[in-house]
């Protein structure tokens, strides 16, 4: 469905997204797209781009949040090897469906954004990696792609601008721990994704050992409206550290489930109740994830938080991907935690070993614990095993798996405790 | 195509893969459309298959193997005509996904990872598939179905058998 636009607030991905076939490219040129490509090829220098991004403040959409000027930055120049951008469109954090929107209304929006990043970073060949399920999207993002070709907007010297930029749509296969951006390189390379240590990080020696930028489908798509409008006009939207808009994919038990595009700062309440028609049950809900399935739990406490990166990380969670999953009172928070036990134990890439036996043991404490068959010492190794995986791995999918239990025990002490079996006389 | 037949792309096939790997680095990168391609074409990917796979890439077939056996959607058996992926991850599952899972295989007398007997459906559970404001999520053959009830399985199952029989 067409994310609905309940207050008409500032947008900057979803700005065009409601015009019925934009993903065609007449339509979207129509409306503007491409408009002021030629100016920033013509007449912007890499450095007044990388300048005019770091101003925006714009943070990473992916998880991560890092300041995407800055990672531009951090590109080496003239070490004689290609530099490459690869967009991440796996968009495989439970809870996350915000980037799929984007490329099945919008693509030509993200192509666009690839196109200025990728003269910003003087790249040749770019990519745009998207989970495999998402065969649909792949085939849209194509389309759009092979009219972009035919109007010379890909390709060699793009608009007559001496500019050149292959862009190659890449399908992944299932694999949630390619969403990490050096096991998503890996994968890029076609071999098992299994994250690589860092340092070196992507943009010294990425893809083939190269540079390489690896950005999200949001964080690019917000570029032509940063170059467009300025730093500065980006950089007033929002709140303090966190500027711009975001897109919230939120789903769970709300009455209206679906990605809203608000300025951050927005305050949780405010999305679930204006945008999302309140909660399926009560008034206020029992739990909330807030950035996706690896972000530690909010509870009623904390219903009213301006959602910004700091205003969460004070909360001891994250923004993470945007993604909020909400909870109402029916909910049976041992079961959630059990399901997103499942998920990481089955994610993990093995190549860790507190990761590996660490999402194992969880697993399989939660499934005894759901059943009312744990003891009271299992719910101890079950926190210890949780505390001891964050941190101390490869990837950040450890630090994922500890959040949703430890969350269960710090908040839902009395739930747990209801489950365990008394010690046999 | 019969069993006993070597599985062979086709030369159409053939000249969009040697177009695919020119728009890579390395020929390896493209392995995994490669084998997307393969399962499209030869259902899934049999040990025989992926020889030819690493043949026409020129990789080693533990290459191809180790990649088979690292992501989901690769499948190295056959499975029905109708391929029904739930999603029972913590969105889908907070709005009915087990009872669906529990629905659809009581209907069709199975169990998760199974196939009925007569080839036609095979129900498995899958991660969160990216699409949870359409919760409970079904892939049916890499198509999404959302906001999936009882009565809709039960029209696509009905529907579907109904199409086999004609
Ligand atoms: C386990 C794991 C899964 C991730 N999945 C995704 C994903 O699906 N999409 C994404 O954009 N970033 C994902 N990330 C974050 C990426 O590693 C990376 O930070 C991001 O793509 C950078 O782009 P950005 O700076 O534009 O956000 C994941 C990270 C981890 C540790
Ligand atoms: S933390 Fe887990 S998923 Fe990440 S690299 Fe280590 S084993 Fe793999
Ligand atoms: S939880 Fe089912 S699609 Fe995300």
């Amino acid at each position: 469905m067409i994310p609905s636009d309940p207050k008409q607030v500032t947008q900057i991905c979803f700005d065009r997204i409601r015009i019925p076939d934009q993903r065609r490219l007449e339509v979207a040129r129509a409306n503007g797209a491409y408009s002021f490509l030629p100016t920033v090829l013509n007449e912007f220098s890499s450095e007044q781009i990388i300048e005019e991004v770091k101003k925006s403040g714009l943070r990473g959409r992916g998880g991560a949040g890092f300041p995407t000027g800055l990672k531009w930055s951090f590109v080496p120049r003239n070490t004689g090897k290609p530099t490459y951008l690869l967009c991440n469109a796996d968009e495989g954090e439970p809870g996350t469906f915000k980037d799929r929107d984007i490329m099945r209304y919008d693509p030509h929006l993200l192509i666009e954004g690839m196109i200025m990043a990728g003269y910003a970073l003087g790249v040749r060949d770019a990519y745009i990696y998207i989970r495999g399920e998402f065969k649909q999207e792949a085939e849209i993002l194509n389309e759009a792609i092979g009219e972009a070709y035919a109007a010379n907007l890909l390709g060699e010297n793009i608009l007559g601008s001496g500019y050149s930029m292959d862009l190659t749509v890449h399908r992944g296969a299932g694999a949630y721990v390619c969403g990490e951006e050096t096991a998503l390189i890996e994968s890029l390379e076609g071999k098992p994704g299994r994250p690589r240590f860092k340092p070196p990080f992507p943009a010294v020696e990425g893809f083939y050992r190269c540079p390489t930028v690896v950005n999200n489908v949001e964080t690019l798509s917000t570029i032509p409206a940063i170059l467009e409008h300025g730093g500065d006009w980006h950089a007033a939207i929002g709140a303090p550290n966190s500027a711009g808009c975001k897109i919230f994919s939120v789903s769970g038990h709300v009455n209206k489930p679906g990605n809203y595009e608000v300025p951050m700062g927005t305050s949780l309440k405010t999305l679930i109740e204006d945008y999302c028609g309140g909660l399926k049950h009560g008034t206020v809900p029992k739990a909330v994830i807030p950035g996706g399935s690896s972000a530690p739990w909010l509870t009623p406490d904390h219903y009213e938080i301006p959602l910004t990166f700091d205003d969460l990380v004070k909360a001891g969670s994250m923004l993470g991907s945007g993604a909020i999953i909400v909870m109402d009172e029916t909910v049976d928070v041992v079961k959630v935690a059990r399901r997103l036990s499942h998920f990481y134990a089955h994610e993990s890439c093995g190549q860790c070993t507190p990761c590996r036996e660490g999402t194992g043991w969880l697993e399989r404490l939660m499934i005894r614990l759901e059943a009312g068959k744990a003891r009271a010492s299992d719910i101890e190794v079950l926190r210890d095993a949780a505390e001891h995986m964050a941190g101390r791995t490869i990837c950040a999918l450890a630090d994922g798996a500890a959040a949703p239990i430890l969350s269960m025990l710090k908040h839902f002490p009395e739930e747990v405790r209801a489950r365990v079996v008394e010690k046999a006389a | 195509m019969s069993m006993k037949e070597t599985p062979r792309f086709s030369e159409k096939r053939l000249e969009e893969i040697r177009a695919l790997v020119a728009r890579y680095p390395g020929p390896q990168s493209a392995l995994l459309p490669v084998l997307h391609m393969a399962q499209e074409d030869f259902g899934y990917l049999s040990l025989d298959v992926q020889k030819h796979v690493a043949e026409v890439l020129g990789l080693t077939l533990i290459q191809v193997r180790e990649v088979v056996t690292f992501y989901t959607m690769f499948r190295e058996q056959p499975c029905g005509k109708y391929l029904m992926e739930v999603c029972t991850n913590a969105s889908c599952m907070l709005n009915g996904a087990d009872e669906l899972v529990r629905h659809m295989c009581d209907k069709l007398g199975i169990k998760v990872g199974e196939t009925t007997p007569d080839g036609m459906f095979t129900v498995t559970e899958v991660e969160c598939a990216g699409a949870c404001s359409g919760a409970p999520v079904v892939q049916i053959n890499n198509v999404y179905h959302e906001n999936v009830d009882e009565a809709y399985i039960d029209a696509f199952i009905e529907k579907a058998s109904k199409e086999d029989a004609a």
